[in-house]
C-alpha cells in the first residue's frame, strides 16, 4: 500500500480545468518527482493534496485515509507538510518564530527537540536565529521554509520548486538535504522545473502536461527518455 | 506661565480622550491586519459595552453594593464578556460567510451589522440618554496663580488602565503562541493554514481581543462622560477608525499613536478655536493623511507582490 495515492484527481480554478483525472502514488521512503513545464498544473496538484484548492473530483488517500475535502488545517496536521512555491516564510518574524509556527500544534518540548534537529541540519539558520526572515538571502529563506516544514516531523514532505531562483551551489546543498531527509526515513514528493536535478535523485517520476500525467517511470528511465530529454532537458 | 499651564491642561485632556480612541482603534487595526476589512460595527461594540457598564453599575447599586472598586471591576468583566460574545457572533454571522468575496461585500455587511446593532440597543434600551453615576469624583490641582491644572482621578485611571491594557496586548502579541499565530496570519493567512493553524479560530480571537479593548474603552469613557445613548458608537467608531488610518492601518503602535495625536489635536482645537471645530480638525487630518501618506505614520506602503 502506497503512502500517498492520488486517484483520478480533477481540479478547477473557477471555470478553468487545471488537472484532468490525474493519478499517481508515492511509496514509503521514496523520492517521487513531478516534472513539467510552466502552467502544466504541478503546483495545483501539490496544493490540491493540501486541500487548497479543493479538488472537484477524485480521491486523495494519505496513509489509508481519504483526505480530499477535509479542511486544510486538518490535512496539514495528519503527518504531511509543505514547502510551498515562493517559500512564503513569515518575513516580519524571526527565524525562531518561523520555526515555532511550523510546530504550532505540538507541545513546547517537541518544538525544542525539532528546533534542535532543524538547526543541526541547517547550521546557517543557527547564525540567523534572531534575525527577521525577510532580511535573509534567498537560499537562507529556502532553508528556513524547509526547516519550518520539518518542525512538525512530517512523514511525507511536499516540496514545490525548492531550487527556484537560487544559485547553483545553494541548489546543490538543498538537493543534498532532500536526499539526506529521505535516507533518514522521510518520504518526499518533489515538484520541479529543474527536471535534470530532480530526476537524478528521484526513485520515480511523473511528467505532467496540460493537467494530465503523460509519462511515468523510474527517475533513471525518464532521464534517458528521448521525449523527456527534448522537452525538459534541453536536448 | 498661565498660558503654558492652560496648554498643559489641554494636552492632559487630549491624551485622556486620545488613549480611549487608541483602545478602540486597536480593534480596527487588528481586524484589518488579519482579514483586510474595515469592521464598521466595531464602534457599536464599544457602545454596547458602555450600556453593559451602565446596567451593571445601576443594577449592583440597587442591590445595595457601594464598593467603588467592586463596581468598576464587575462592570469591566461583564462588559468584556458581553462585548466579546457580540464581536464573536458578528464575525460568524456577518463576516465569515462573505469572506473571500469582494471587499465591498464585506464592507456592506459590516455597515449592515452596525445599523442592526444600533437598532437592537434602541429597541432594548430606548433612545434617551442614560446617566452613569460618577464613581470617582475629585482629583488633584497644580499651579495656582490665575490658572490651576486639573488632573482628575478618572483621568489618572484612564491613563493607567490604557497603559496596562496596551502592555498586556503587546506581551500577548509578541510572546504568546496565539499572538504569534495572529502575526503569522496577518502576514500570510494561507501559509498559516498550510502549517496546520486553524486560521478561522485565530480570526475569531482577533475579533474577541478587539472587543475586549473596546469594552475597556466603554468602561472608561462611560465613567468619564457619565452618559450613554445608542448613537455614541457611530462617532467614537469613526474617530477610532481615523486614528487607525492616521497611525497606519494594520499597525498596532500606529493605532496608539494615531489615537493620541487625534485626542490632543481635538483638545487643542476645542481650547483655542471652538469645540465645534473638533470634528472638522479630526476628519481634516484624515483627509490630509489620505492625500499625502495614505499608509499612515507608522504603516508601510503596500507593495504589490509580483
Amino acid at each position: 500500500m502506497a503512502m500517498l495515492d492520488v486517484i483520478n484527481l480533477t481540479t478547477h480554478y473557477g471555470p478553468i480545468q487545471a488537472l484532468d483525472e490525474v493519478s499517481l502514488s508515492v511509496g514509503h521512503g521514496e523520492i517521487v518527482t513531478l516534472v513539467g513545464s510552466n502552467g502544466a498544473g504541478k503546483t495545483t496538484l501539490l496544493m490540491s493534496i493540501c486541500g487548497d484548492p479543493k479538488p472537484t473530483r477524485g480521491t486523495i488517500r494519505f496513509e489509508n485515509e481519504e483526505i480530499q475535502g477535509l479542511p486544510t488545517s486538518r490535512i496539514m496536521r495528519s503527518g504531511l507538510s509543505v514547502v510551498p512555491e515562493g517559500r512564503r516564510i513569515f518575513t516580519g518574524m524571526t527565524v525562531e518564530e518561523n520555526l515555532a509556527m511550523g510546530g504550532y500544534y505540538r507541545d513546547k518540548h517537541e518544538i525544542a527537540e525539532s528546533t534542535e534537529y532543524v538547526l543541526a541540519l541547517f547550521p546557517r539558520l543557527k547564525e540567523r536565529y534572531h534575525q527577521r526572515g525577510g532580511t535573509m538571502s534567498g537560499g537562507e529563506q529556502q532553508m528556513l521554509a524547509i526547516g519550518r516544514a520539518l518542525m512538525s516531523r512530517p512523514r511525507l514532505l511536499l516540496l514545490d520548486e525548492p531550487s527556484l531562483g537560487l544559485a547553483p551551489i545553494v541548489i546543490a546543498q538543498i538537493f543534498e538535504i532532500i536526499e539526506k531527509l529521505r535516507d533518514e526515513g522521510t518520504t518526499i514528493f518533489l515538484v520541479e522545473q529543474n527536471a535534470h536535478r530532480a530526476l537524478s535523485i528521484a526513485d520515480r517520476g511523473y511528467v505532467l502536461e496540460h493537467g494530465r500525467v503523460v509519462l511515468a517511470d523510474s527517475g533513471k528511465a525518464l532521464l534517458a527518455n528521448d521525449e523527456v530529454r527534448r522537452a525538459y532537458l534541453g536536448g | 506661565m498661565e498660558a503654558s499651564l492652560y496648554f498643559l491642561q489641554q494636552v492632559i485632556n487630549g491624551l485622556t480622550i486620545g488613549s480611549t480612541y487608541a483602545l478602540i482603534a486597536i480593534g480596527y487595526t487588528m481586524v484589518y491586519g488579519i482579514i483586510g476589512m474595515i469592521n464598521f460595527a466595531h464602534g457599536e461594540i464599544y457602545m454596547i459595552s458602555t450600556y453593559v457598564v451602565f446596567i451593571v453599575i445601576a443594577g449592583l447599586s440597587m442591590l445595595g453594593i457601594d464598593s467603588t472598586a467592586f463596581l468598576i471591576v464587575a462592570a469591566l468583566l461583564v462588559a468584556i464578556v458581553v462585548a466579546s460574545a457580540h464581536a464573536f457572533a458578528v464575525e460568524r454571522v456577518a463576516y465569515r460567510p462573505v469572506r473571500g468575496s469582494k471587499r465591498l461585500i464585506a464592507l456592506i455587511s459590516a455597515i449592515g451589522m452596525s445599523i442592526f446593532l444600533q437598532n437592537y440597543i434602541l429597541l432594548a434600551q430606548g433612545s434617551r440618554d442614560k446617566a452613569i453615576p460618577s464613581l470617582l469624583p475629585g482629583g488633584w490641582q497644580f499651579g495656582g496663580d490665575g490658572f490651576a491644572v486639573n488632573l482628575s482621578y478618572m483621568q489618572v485611571i484612564i491613563f493607567v488602565v490604557t497603559l496596562v491594557s496596551m502592555t498586556v496586548l503587546a506581551l500577548f502579541i509578541s510572546r504568546s503562541r496565539l499572538g504569534r499565530a495572529c502575526r503569522a496570519c496577518s502576514q500570510d493567512r494561507g501559509m498559516a493554514n498550510l502549517l496546520g493553524i486553524n486560521t478561522d479560530l485565530v480570526i475569531s480571537m482577533t475579533f474577541v481581543i478587539g472587543a475586549a479593548l473596546a469594552a475597556v474603552a466603554g468602561l472608561l469613557l462611560g465613567m468619564y462622560y457619565g452618559v450613554v445613548n445608542p448613537y455614541i458608537g457611530f462617532l467614537a467608531g469613526l474617530k477610532a477608525f481615523t486614528a487607525a488610518v492616521l497611525g497606519g492601518i494594520g499597525s498596532i503602535p500606529g493605532a496608539v499613536l494615531g489615537g493620541l495625536i487625534l485626542g490632543v489635536a481635538e483638545a487643542l482645537t476645542g481650547a483655542y478655536l471652538s469645540t465645534e471645530y473638533n470634528d472638522v480638525v479630526s476628519f481634516g487630518l484624515l483627509i490630509l493623511i489620505l492625500l499625502f501618506r495614505p499608509w499612515g505614520i507608522l504603516g508601510k506602503p503596500e507593495v504589490e507582490k509580483i
